[in-house]
């Protein structure tokens, strides 16, 4: 639910026009301007994190994902296992990080399939008008009207081992209709822009309108709705894994969990089952995290608002009558909005 | 009016290809559900009797796919979806009816209570802008990043086996059956109140952050700085005059999720044990059960179908604005 409120958000206000004639480094940074801010610099520094652990997996990981110990099964977090062991004596954190890998690639694939889908849908159908901006809507709305999980259970099912690009497939195909949406909303709002029509009255090229004057401007939600995609793809392959319908063979943390509930992990060897849901919601939050950010680029009104009301408060004002100063009685404001 | 016929058209088209898709997914699995049925039967079905299931599921090997797909919209009109293989050849229809309601109960009951929940949380958060309130949306946000069945075997661990408080799986106690008594009630909002719970805490980060984002947008308008000039109580500008108006997007995400109801919860039913629609179509997708998984799609696909269709129409008659554009 998160990722379409936010998206819808994002469309709903206007888009920065780009600026004129800068260096390529001051343009280059412009393009990254949506990730300068407190939220934003916290969730890639997570995202950050976990793409190192994953890159540099081999070298962290203290034993290999399926090395088993036979003389230590089910155990504890210790200083040997620092977080524990499953029921064949395999190390749970060495588990983890080779997991990262699996998780982070699907993700970022499945995002980056389907944002090339939405843009190549979406923008298409914004700027065309009449039957076929119709007819491609119409396409996405069918999209978004089958039910995913199933989807992605079938066709996931039809293969003995589907291949990573194979599982990111079918996770974008399922994700991609809600950026779609979202993209052909703001396109259709940039159409008739005073830019655009100087384009089109100048004779470009349809292609050359799309990338050059439309793209710049849509890059916050296009932006954002990867963001989401990922999330998605993240969530949508651990609960895959967990179903059971990829296998084991490939390492995920939806694979861990996989493993501790159809041995009995649960309640007892919390050890085996907490830090892959809590690296999962990390994950997540940081994505989110990032999102928010771009959210907030796209919407000064959400940046302003919290550090309008702090500074008010900091001379004494209450956050509840920030737009008039003057109120009726400060205790009866408190005592309502308390 | 064209503007009607235009959208009916739109929602008849959508319709045609998701039963078509319907149509061909199931058979794109691997395997044949008429060999995996005698597999699970062995030797007691002869090869003629074989034969004759195929013919009776329209699965003959001599029919082309084109006329399997007439057929199919043939009986589609009639009302009749088919007969179960892994239900022991019941109507799928009579399977899926006896599913919906708790899945529909349940899950029903948890969309509407996380909604009010959170856009009541939300639009608090949005009007107290910038105080401590406002860590509630990333925490809020960490439950709805948590992966559901993960959440759900937590809550199950932890309330149900060490606490010992509610029931861990099914919708009802072993042996009893349902029936319209206080027993029996009481059984059901017990064996409910887990999964129920688990849902809300997973979609409430939505509704808040959508709800707070909106009501920051909005009180920045003029309305809302008149409305306050003039004196009005809090209470009466927070609601009237500001969550009214930041309700709509909320209230069109809320009609949208109606739809997500039947189809959505596949890993709680999964993770409760719980006798809905998606633990059908879980079962029907292990057991290639073709008739029950298309009518199982069926049923999701159409109810996603009339929530968008209601959202369309909640919106063009809560906005004006957006009726204005139409005509």
């Amino acid at each position: 639910m998160t990722i379409p409120t936010t998206m819808a958000n994002a469309t709903a206000q206007a888009l920065k026009p780009a600026p004129r004639s800068r260096s390529f480094s001051a343009r280059f940074g412009q393009s990254f301007a949506m990730f300068r801010n407190g939220k934003s610099i916290t969730g890639l520094c997570i995202l950050g994190f976990f793409v190192l652990v994953a890159v540099f997996g081999d070298l962290i990981a203290p034993y290999g994902p399926l090395e088993k110990d036979f003389t230590a099964l089910r155990q504890a977090p210790s200083l040997a296992h620092l977080l524990g062991t499953t029921h064949m004596g395999e190390d749970v954190l060495s588990q983890l990080i080779y997991g990262t890998r699996g998780v982070l690639i699907v993700g970022f694939l499945a995002g980056i399939f389907a944002t090339i889908i939405a843009v190549a849908i979406g923008v298409t159908a914004g700027y065309v008008s009449g039957f076929k901006s119709e007819s491609l809507s119409a396409l996405t709305n069918v999209f978004l009207v089958i039910p995913g999980l199933p989807l992605m259970i079938i066709v996931a099912s039809q293969y003995d081992n589907p291949s990573l690009f194979l599982i990111a497939g079918v996770l974008a195909l399922t994700g991609w209709a809600w950026g779609g949406r979202v993209l052909r909303a703001q396109t259709m709002s940039l159409r008739n822009r005073d830019f655009v029509q100087a384009a089109r009255a100048n004779g470009e090229s349809l292609f050359r309108i799309i990338t050059v004057e439309m793209l710049p401007n849509l890059t916050a939600i296009i932006a954002s709705s990867f963001v989401g995609t990922v999330t998605a793809a993240v969530l949508g392959l651990t609960t895959l894994a967990f179903i059971g319908v990829i296998p084991i063979t490939n390492l995920n943390w939806g694979t861990i969990l996989f493993w501790a509930q159809q041995n009995g992990a649960f309640p007892d060897f919390w050890w085996w089952y907490v830090p892959a849901g809590v690296c999962i919601a990390l994950l997540g939050v940081a994505l989110s995290l990032i999102n928010f950010g771009i959210d907030e680029y796209v919407n000064p009104r959400l940046r302003s608002a919290g550090e309008r009301a702090r500074a008010l408060r900091k001379r004494g004002i209450k956050p509840g009558s920030s737009i008039t100063a003057v109120r009726v009685s400060t205790e009866k404001t408190e005592r309502l909005t308390e | 009016m064209t503007f009607f016929l235009r959208r009916a058209a739109f929602y008849a088209f959508t319709a045609w290809a998701a039963v078509t898709i319907n149509f061909f997914l199931p058979r794109m699995l691997k395997g044949d559900p008429v060999s995996a049925y005698i597999q699970k039967n062995q030797g007691r079905i002869s090869p003629e009797a074989a034969d004759s299931l195929r013919t009776l599921f329209g699965l003959d090997t001599d029919r082309s796919v084109l006329e399997q797909y007439i057929d199919y919209w043939k009986l589609l009109f009639s009302g009749d979806l088919g007969r179960s293989f892994s239900k022991g050849l019941a109507p799928v229809t009579d399977v899926i009816a006896a599913a919906l309601p708790w899945t529909v109960g349940l899950v029903g009951i948890a969309t509407i209570l996380s909604f009010v929940l959170g856009t009541s949380i939300g639009a608090l958060i949005g009007w107290k802008r910038g105080s401590k309130a406002d860590f509630i949306v990333p925490v809020s946000t960490f439950f709805s990043t948590v992966p559901y069945f993960w959440m759900g075997l937590i809550a199950i661990a932890v309330f149900s086996t060490l606490l010992g408080w509610f029931p861990a799986s099914h919708a009802y106690g072993k042996g009893s059956r349902p029936e319209f008594s206080l027993d029996f009630i009481g059984q059901v909002i017990a064996h409910g109140f887990l999964p129920a719970a688990t849902i809300v805490l997973a979609s409430l980060g939505g509704w808040i952050l959508g709800m707070r984002n909106m009501m920051v947008t909005v009180l920045d308008e003029d309305y809302v700085t008149v409305a306050q000039a003039k004196g009005l109580p809090t209470r009466r500008v927070l609601v009237n005059y500001a969550a009214r108006n930041a309700m709509l997007p909320q209230l069109s995400s809320f009609a949208l999720s109606l739809g997500f109801i039947v189809g959505g919860t596949i890993v709680m039913e999964m993770v409760f044990s719980y006798p809905g629609v998606g633990k059908l179509l879980l079962d029907a997708t292990t057991a290639k059960d073709y008739p029950l998984m298309q009518g199982l799609f069926l049923v999701i696909t159409l109810t996603v179908l009339v929530a968008n269709i209601l959202a369309d129409v909640a919106y063009a008659v809560l906005d004006p604005r957006t009726r204005q554009l139409e005509s």
